[in-house]
């Protein structure tokens, strides 16, 4: 569509830049700011430049939850975005059915993620949870409170109970923006359900995956109180992931200055992972 | 090839239909011979599309059977009847280019690579298509989307006939002429039957030889452009073909034959002992708009009317008539004389027609 | 076995494992603490809705859930409001710094919260907002914003300029033109939007619990209180989850129709 130049539109976007330029660019500045002091109290501040960068950096707490923070969110993608797609393929695509469907899957989204921790920390334990107490009566030693595989594995799955609704829910939307006739044209070309799948629907399925690929990502990325509910971060801190390390320095220890540093690093990593996943989704589009 | 046969065919969307108003389609029976170019010509809502999806196989009729020639392909799915379709938005595979766009169909069927290679060469001159062989498909234009949605179809050598719903309907104006003559070209290259869905009276005209015209979920004729131009066997056929659509005006039973506000209106002979032996009231004469004789003076047998408007379409005019409180429209050429106010019309026999419950009926003379 | 029946079998076992958790809940909630620590039973043997009277007896309790609603919907609101014409500039009009101005906006929603924590507590007590509603909305406004954006953006692209340029030949006024003919055209957009915003303020706790000491207090942070001195009470703690489940509900429930067509995001 070609647009009108007009400036004007200035004051139409002016409430949402003043409102963000509120919220973020004051913190943000704030943060800045403390990243490169030391701070003792109100009054005695020393400019330190890019110790704590340095600090931070070597860190083994950050480089370990930094880690652990790839691992988690690669394998949330691997896992939920093929089982969206799979989810979305397999719904019924019109009728009562379709809609009690919608509304099913929909329903892990707006439980309060503390409640989604609660759920999965019931659900899975042994002696009142029927996951855990099913998994043990077949003869699984399982435990997540003490084994960090068990207690990676139900965080994973609490996840993907949790999200994968959202990428079969765009999905979803992106497959019914398929017009009939692809479908007729394709049974007309004699196309093998493989092949309606690889030519017609994952095409078209592209736009809205992108969007699944980047969501799931900041957000996993950014996981905090489900797992803080569900293991505490433990056994150990095997499941101690990004913004659990950097809340225990800044409101737990007081570590204002490394946290701020923390904060800044973490803020553009995020930005940098998105902006890669971005770019190489929409270049490959280009290049084919 | 195929010769495909429409027999005692009607189709309801609803499981038990109980009246007339509930079928989609009609009990029918049809035939589009082998090799024929073919119209189904009909406003929106009248059936066409469905008819088309029942004969390729997308839609399953609900009462009796398709014919491909002399078997039975109702079970048979679209891919199995040996027939292409081509639809009203270009259906392409946008990720493929246009290459494999055309060898899809080929590749799906396990054809060797050479052959595809050849085969696709072949499509893709004919369709002036090979200087974007390797062109995505997705960044084609219109015209040329719709020219691989049926190079798809021409890359069989089994198709045997090709269905086209509406396939112009977002090409842009100055291409229609080029792609419906491509069609043309096509057909009589491939000996294929083509039917083609429209409900522009001109694109069906110039594409088929012989039109299919529906209404209501029937087909109410079956001919050649010039048979459903001059003989319309209904007053749908009348309306809705030419332009303006055909004058009709109703009439009642006189002596010498038919009349209306007290002005006579003479029929042949045939004609008026045919009328004396059916009961119905519902009696219309029709004459098209190019057959109304008009003229500034009085001659016998002519009624007098007033000019209510005129319409100037450059090699032609249109003039609305009023006759006794009834519209009237005459096509004028450019060098007649065009009556101003006043003027006297007069209904050559050859070219008036009688309707009777809708229906022509015509006499023995003819 | 055909391929209909395959996946409606698959579709089914994907559901039931999305409802057996929260069954699983629901089923506790409906107990007593003895016989959630009893043995393990799948349906409550003896049924009580004393873990509900606890919660709707206790104000302590229930104004948690009052406050979780109220700074939500302040939330949705203030989206909405400042989104809506935003995204109509994107979508129609180049202006100076458009595109970084939209970049810039998107790349809120990438910063964690975790890292907004500390400024927000200092910034909203500095401004006299710390422990209201409003200052949790207005910090949640930064998540959920750039989003809306974003989505009512692309709705907006989809609807032809033509409409427009008609409204104002028949003499609609920007206003009239917008409320009447415009935002009806994107109701999808608009039912998807306010989704997405009721979801991230909804679940989001740890912004929510920084923010707020007593007054404004979120039945989340509130179900932490469920730990006593005689250990977790899980029947309460049970009842207070699925009460947080229902809201989520009628939001489902009211932007159903939308969901098949908005959820592209106008990106298809």
């Amino acid at each position: 569509m070609n647009k009108v130049e007009n400036n004007k539109a200035w004051f139409l976007v002016l409430p949402v830049v003043l409102l963000v330029a509120f919220s973020a660019v004051v913190p943000l500045m704030t943060v800045v700011n403390y990243s490169v002091q030391d701070i003792f109290d109100v009054n005695t501040a020393y400019f330190v430049g890019a110790e704590w960068y340095r600090e931070i950096l070597q860190d083994p707490r950050l480089q370990d939850s930094l880690v652990r923070q790839f691992i988690f969110s690669f394998f949330v993608l691997l896992i939920e975005i093929p089982l969206g797609i799979a989810v979305a393929l397999m719904m019924p695509t019109k009728g009562r059915g379709a809609s009690l469907c919608l509304i099913l899957l929909a329903i892990p989204l707006l439980i309060p993620l503390n409640v989604v921790g609660t759920i999965w920390q019931v659900f899975g334990r042994t002696d009142i949870g029927l996951f855990g107490w099913a998994l043990t009566s077949i003869g699984i030693d399982y435990n997540y409170a003490s084994n960090p595989i068990d207690a990676w594995f139900t965080v994973l799955l609490m996840d993907v109970w949790h999200w994968t609704s959202l990428v079969a829910l765009l999905c979803y939307s992106g497959l019914r923006a398929i017009p009939d006739a692809y479908y007729q044209a394709a049974s007309i070309d004699r196309a093998s359900g493989w092949a309606i799948f690889r030519y017609i629907q994952l095409p078209k399925l592209q736009s809205v995956l992108v969007i699944g690929v980047l969501l799931r990502f900041m957000d996993s990325f950014m996981i905090y109180t489900e797992p803080f509910v569900l293991t505490g971060g433990g056994p150990g801190n095997s499941t101690t992931f990004l913004s659990q390390t950097l809340t225990q320095m800044a409101i737990g220890q007081f570590d204002v200055g490394p946290a701020a540093a923390f904060s800044l690093i973490y803020f553009l990593i995020v930005l940098l992972v998105s902006w890669l996943f971005f770019t190489t989704i929409s270049h490959l589009d280009k290049a084919k | 090839m195929a010769e495909i046969h429409l027999k005692t065919l009607a189709h309801s969307y609803s499981a038990n239909p109980q009246s007339d108003t509930e079928y989609a389609i009609r009990e029918m029976d049809h035939v589009w011979d082998q090799g024929g170019a073919y119209a189904l010509l009909g406003p929106s809502g009248c059936g066409k599309s469905t008819l088309l999806n029942i004969i390729s196989g997308l839609l399953s009729p609900s009462e009796g059977e398709v014919l491909f020639d002399g078997q039975r392909v109702n079970e048979l799915s679209p891919a199995e009847r040996n027939i292409a379709q081509v639809f009203q938005f270009p259906v392409i595979y946008d990720s493929m280019t246009v290459f494999d766009n055309l060898a899809f169909p080929l590749r799906n069927m396990k054809v060797r690579e050479s052959k595809v290679q050849k085969k696709v060469l072949e499509i893709a001159e004919i369709l002036e298509l090979q200087d974007v062989l390797k062109n995505k498909a997705k960044n084609l234009t219109a015209d040329e989307k719709q020219k691989v949605s049926m190079g798809r179809g021409l890359v069989r050598d089994d198709v045997s006939a090709i269905l086209f719903d509406e396939p112009l309907t977002v090409i842009d104006p100055h291409l229609k002429w080029k792609l419906r003559r491509k069609l043309k070209q096509i057909h009589e290259q491939f000996n294929l039957t083509m039917v083609y869905v429209t409900h522009d009276q001109l694109e069906a005209a110039t594409f088929a030889d012989k039109i299919a015209l529906m209404y209501g979920g029937q087909i109410v004729q079956f001919g050649t452009p010039r048979e459903l131009f001059e003989k319309p066997n209904h007053t749908f056929v009348g309306y809705f073909i030419g332009s303006p659509g055909m004058n009709f005006i109703e009439v009642k039973r006189s002596e010498s034959g038919v009349e209306f506000d007290g002005l006579k209106v003479s029929l042949d002979e045939g004609l008026q002992d045919f009328l004396e032996q059916i009961p119905s009231s519902n009696l219309k004469i029709g004459i098209r708009p190019e057959f109304v004789h008009v003229s500034v003076e009085s001659i016998t047998g002519s009624y007098e009317c007033a000019v209510t408007h005129v319409e100037d379409l450059g090699t032609y005019k249109i003039v609305t008539l009023d006759l006794k409180g009834r519209s009237l429209k005459a096509r004028l050429d450019e060098d007649q004389q065009v009556p101003e106010h006043k003027a006297y019309v007069s209904f050559p026999k050859q070219w008036l027609k009688l309707y009777v419950d809708e229906y022509l009926v015509e006499g023995d003379s003819e | 076995m055909n391929k209909q029946t395959k996946k409606k079998l698959g579709i089914s076992a994907y559901i039931f494992f999305v409802l057996l958790p929260i069954y699983w809940l629901l089923n506790m909630s409906f107990k007593s603490n003895e016989e959630i620590l009893g043995t393990l039973t799948l349906w409550p043997e003896n049924f009580t809705f004393d873990n509900y009277a606890v919660i709707f007896t206790d104000p302590t309790w229930y104004m948690g859930y009052v406050n979780s609603m109220l700074y939500v919907t302040m939330n949705m609101v203030i989206t909405l409001v400042v989104a809506l014409p935003a995204a109509y500039a994107f979508s129609r009009y180049k202006f100076t710094g458009d595109k970084h101005l939209f970049f810039w906006l998107l790349t809120n929603r990438m910063a964690p919260p975790a890292v907004f924590l500390l400024p927000f507590f200092q910034l909203y007590s500095s401004v006299g907002l710390f422990d209201t509603h409003l200052a949790v909305a207005l910090a949640h406004c930064l998540f959920s914003v750039p989003l809306a954006v974003w989505i009512l953006e692309g709705f907006m692209s989809g609807v032809p300029r033509e409409i427009d340029e008609t409204a104002y030949i028949d003499g609609y006024s920007f206003h009239k033109f917008f409320i009447k003919i415009f935002l009806p055209m994107i109701g999808s957009g608009i039912g998807v939007t306010a989704f997405f915003s009721f979801m991230f303020s909804w679940v989001e706790l740890l912004l929510a619990r920084t923010l707020t000491s007593v007054e404004a207090k979120p039945i989340a942070a509130i179900m932490t209180r469920t730990v006593g001195a005689t250990g977790i009470d899980w029947g309460v703690l049970s009842a207070a989850g699925v009460l947080t489940i229902i809201p989520g509900l009628l939001v489902i429930w009211f932007v159903r129709n939308h969901v098949a067509k908005g959820f592209a995001l106008g990106r298809v």
